[in-house]
């Protein structure tokens, strides 16, 4: 029990009238990749904070490593990268590095390969205020990676990333995770987390609304597989749309709607066109289509 | 709380008010305004008695009075309610830190900066009044004296200007706060003190009631203690400080280190309450 991460008892927070979260109760275990998805006003900030220490809860219970969210403990082992982050514009990227190393204890040598780890080696001496989007961004995710914390607290970490550093980022953090780092993540940008996430919070309105990998998640929305099959010229796919019972997206193509246990059936009938076909493309539903099947789910008021 | 930290922040803060400008602003307003007073005072104005040295000192208290309080709330109210605004202080309380600790780097910090400005300035003021030749060493103590009581007055405006930067949202909010209570320390004070004087004319109020509100405003009683401790008999004209005879000027010190000392630890409390 005390092996766990995050331990996450009834938790509530509440701003006057609102409960930005509510009654949230689960457990995260070390090397775990969790991912936060919901929507605007959720409550993932909110809960984050509290994480952090930040803001207290309303009432309820939260522990980090075993410690009261907040207590030096549990600072110690957590690193954090805010939603919009922020440094004095007046130091340079070593500066700002070097006192964040100085205050978590650290040797200050370290700061040199963290920049480059985060490809700000060469923008190093400039002043942060100099910098763009992406490097402060960039430069806030090597304070995180300052002391190698064993939680890792990062929310929506890769808006204002460029395709390359986006990639360079994930890579980072995967990184980390190898090596048993817990990574707490909140996004938005839900198909490029699906190959980072080992397990997916859906939050609505400071609830849980799902929770479990993607396969499970898959599973519990019963969403469809698309199939989608190209022929080599525009001859067969009359006869293909037929067969398959799917419908034709354009002249060469056709998609066929499926529940995922029927794929392979399909899958011999689109064999035995045998060389018509010039490629098939099998797409399992995406976090995109399970967060919108969860959100759209008993709707019947509005969304903040 | 370790003191490694607490240097950290300091050494941050210092590096910063030197990027920015602050530390050579600073040293310039109390150069300038010290330097001025210094040539005026060394003007032949006849028989003048008294040491042209003192004479400075006389003329550096009621600068200090103002000056120094106004300065120490310029450094101190962005100290928490700017970072805050800015968004630098909610990844800073992450950090396994003690609260006390950045505090009191800051406090250290901005120390250093009021300190250095008010040596500097005063130590040329002096330089210029020595250069004419006429001057006695003897009033040098006495200088001493105030350089340090005044980097001490500056001190306590700090920590009060960190009470109001802990306590408020924006910093413009805390710059508005800041301003006001330096007009009612170091200027509408004095003024209800002195028609009270009037209107008391000499009674109970004026006995004993006036001279323990004075030494128990800190810049009145930076003024009490640097005045009453001059050499010789220098005629003082100083404000509303003529007349008293209550407290000793050492009561009035140590009256004004309490008054540093509380609002440091009543800035740690306001500090260690804020959610970011
Ligand atoms: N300090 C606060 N005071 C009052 N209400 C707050 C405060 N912080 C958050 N809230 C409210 O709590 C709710 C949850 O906000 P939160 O910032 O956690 O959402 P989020 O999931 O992070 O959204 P986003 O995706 O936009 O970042 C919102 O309705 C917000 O208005
Ligand atoms: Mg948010």
């Amino acid at each position: 029990m005390s092996a766990s991460v995050l331990v996450l008892d009834n938790l509530c927070k509440r701003y006057g009238a609102l409960a930005a979260v509510k009654d949230m109760t689960m457990a995260v275990e070390p090397g775990e990749r969790l991912v936060l998805v919901g929507h605007n006003g959720a409550g993932k900030t909110t809960l984050f904070n509290m994480v952090l220490g930040l803001t207290r809860p309303s009432s309820g219970n939260l522990t980090v490593f075993g410690a009261p969210a907040g207590s030096l403990a549990a600072r110690e082992a957590t690193a954090f990268l805010p939603e919009s982050v922020a440094f004095n514009g007046a130091l340079s990227g070593t500066e700002t590095l070097k006192f964040f190393a100085r205050l978590r204890g650290e040797d200050v040598a370290c700061v040199h390969g963290l920049l480059d780890r985060v490809g700000l080696a060469d923008a190093g001496h400039k002043a942060v205020r100099t910098y763009s989007k992406g490097m402060r961004q960039r430069l806030g995710l090597a304070q995180a990676l300052i002391g190698s914390p064993r939680l890792l607290v990062l929310d929506e970490p890769t808006s204002g990333l460029d395709p390359v550093s986006r990639k360079r980022f994930y890579d980072i953090v995967d990184s980390c995770a190898a090596r048993g780092t817990t990574v707490l993540t909140s996004s938005h940008a839900l198909t490029e987390m699906e190959a980072h996430a080992d397990r997916i919070i859906i939050m609505r309105k400071g609830e849980m609304a799902a929770d479990g990998t993607l396969q499970s998640l898959r599973q519990q929305t019963k969403l469809p597989t698309r199939i989608r099959v190209r022929a080599v010229s525009a001859e067969p796919v009359s006869q293909m749309t037929k067969e398959l019972d799917g419908c034709r997206i354009n002249g060469q193509a056709v998609e066929v709607v499926c529940a995922a246990n029927r794929v392979s059936a399909h899958m011999k009938s689109i064999a035995a066109f045998g060389d018509a076909v010039a490629d098939v493309e099998i797409l399992p539903p995406g976090l995109d289509d399970i967060y919108l099947h969860f959100s759209a789910r008993n709707d019947g008021d509005d969304l903040p | 709380m370790k003191p490694g930290r607490v240097a950290t922040f300091a050494a941050h803060e210092l590096r910063v008010a030197f990027r920015n400008r602050w530390v050579v602003t600073a040293i310039a307003v109390l150069t300038v305004f010290a330097g001025v007073l210094a040539f005026a005072g060394s003007a032949p104005t006849g028989s003048t008695a008294a040491d042209p040295l003192t004479v400075l000192t006389v003329s550096l208290i009621s600068l200090s009075v103002y000056i120094v309080p106004l300065l120490a709330l310029l450094l101190a109210f962005d100290a928490f309610a700017g970072e805050r605004e800015r968004g630098t202080l909610s990844l800073l309380l992450t950090y396994p830190i003690e609260r006390s600790e950045m505090v009191l780097g800051k406090f250290a910090g901005h120390s250093v900066i009021l300190g250095c400005a008010i040596f500097i300035g005063f130590a040329s003021a002096a330089g210029i009044v020595l250069l004419d030749g006429k001057a006695d060493l003897a009033g040098a103590s006495a200088l001493l004296r105030l350089t340090v009581t005044a980097t001490l007055l500056g001190m306590t405006f700090l920590a009060i200007g960190y009470v109001v930067s802990a306590v408020v949202r924006q910093a413009t909010t805390a710059a508005a706060l800041s301003v006001g209570l330096w007009l009612i320390a170091v200027v509408l004070f004095d003024l209800v003190l002195l028609s009270a004087l009037v209107a008391d004319d000499g009674g109970l109020f004026t006995r004993h009631i006036f001279p323990w509100l004075l030494v128990g405003n800190p810049a009145d009683g930076f003024r009490l203690f640097n005045l009453a401790s001059l050499p010789g008999d220098v005629a003082v004209a100083g404000g509303v400080t003529a007349g008293a005879a209550g407290p000793s000027p050492l009561v009035a010190l140590v009256i004004l280190v309490a008054w540093a000392g509380g609002a440091l630890l009543f800035a740690i409390d306001r500090v260690r309450r804020i959610e970011p």
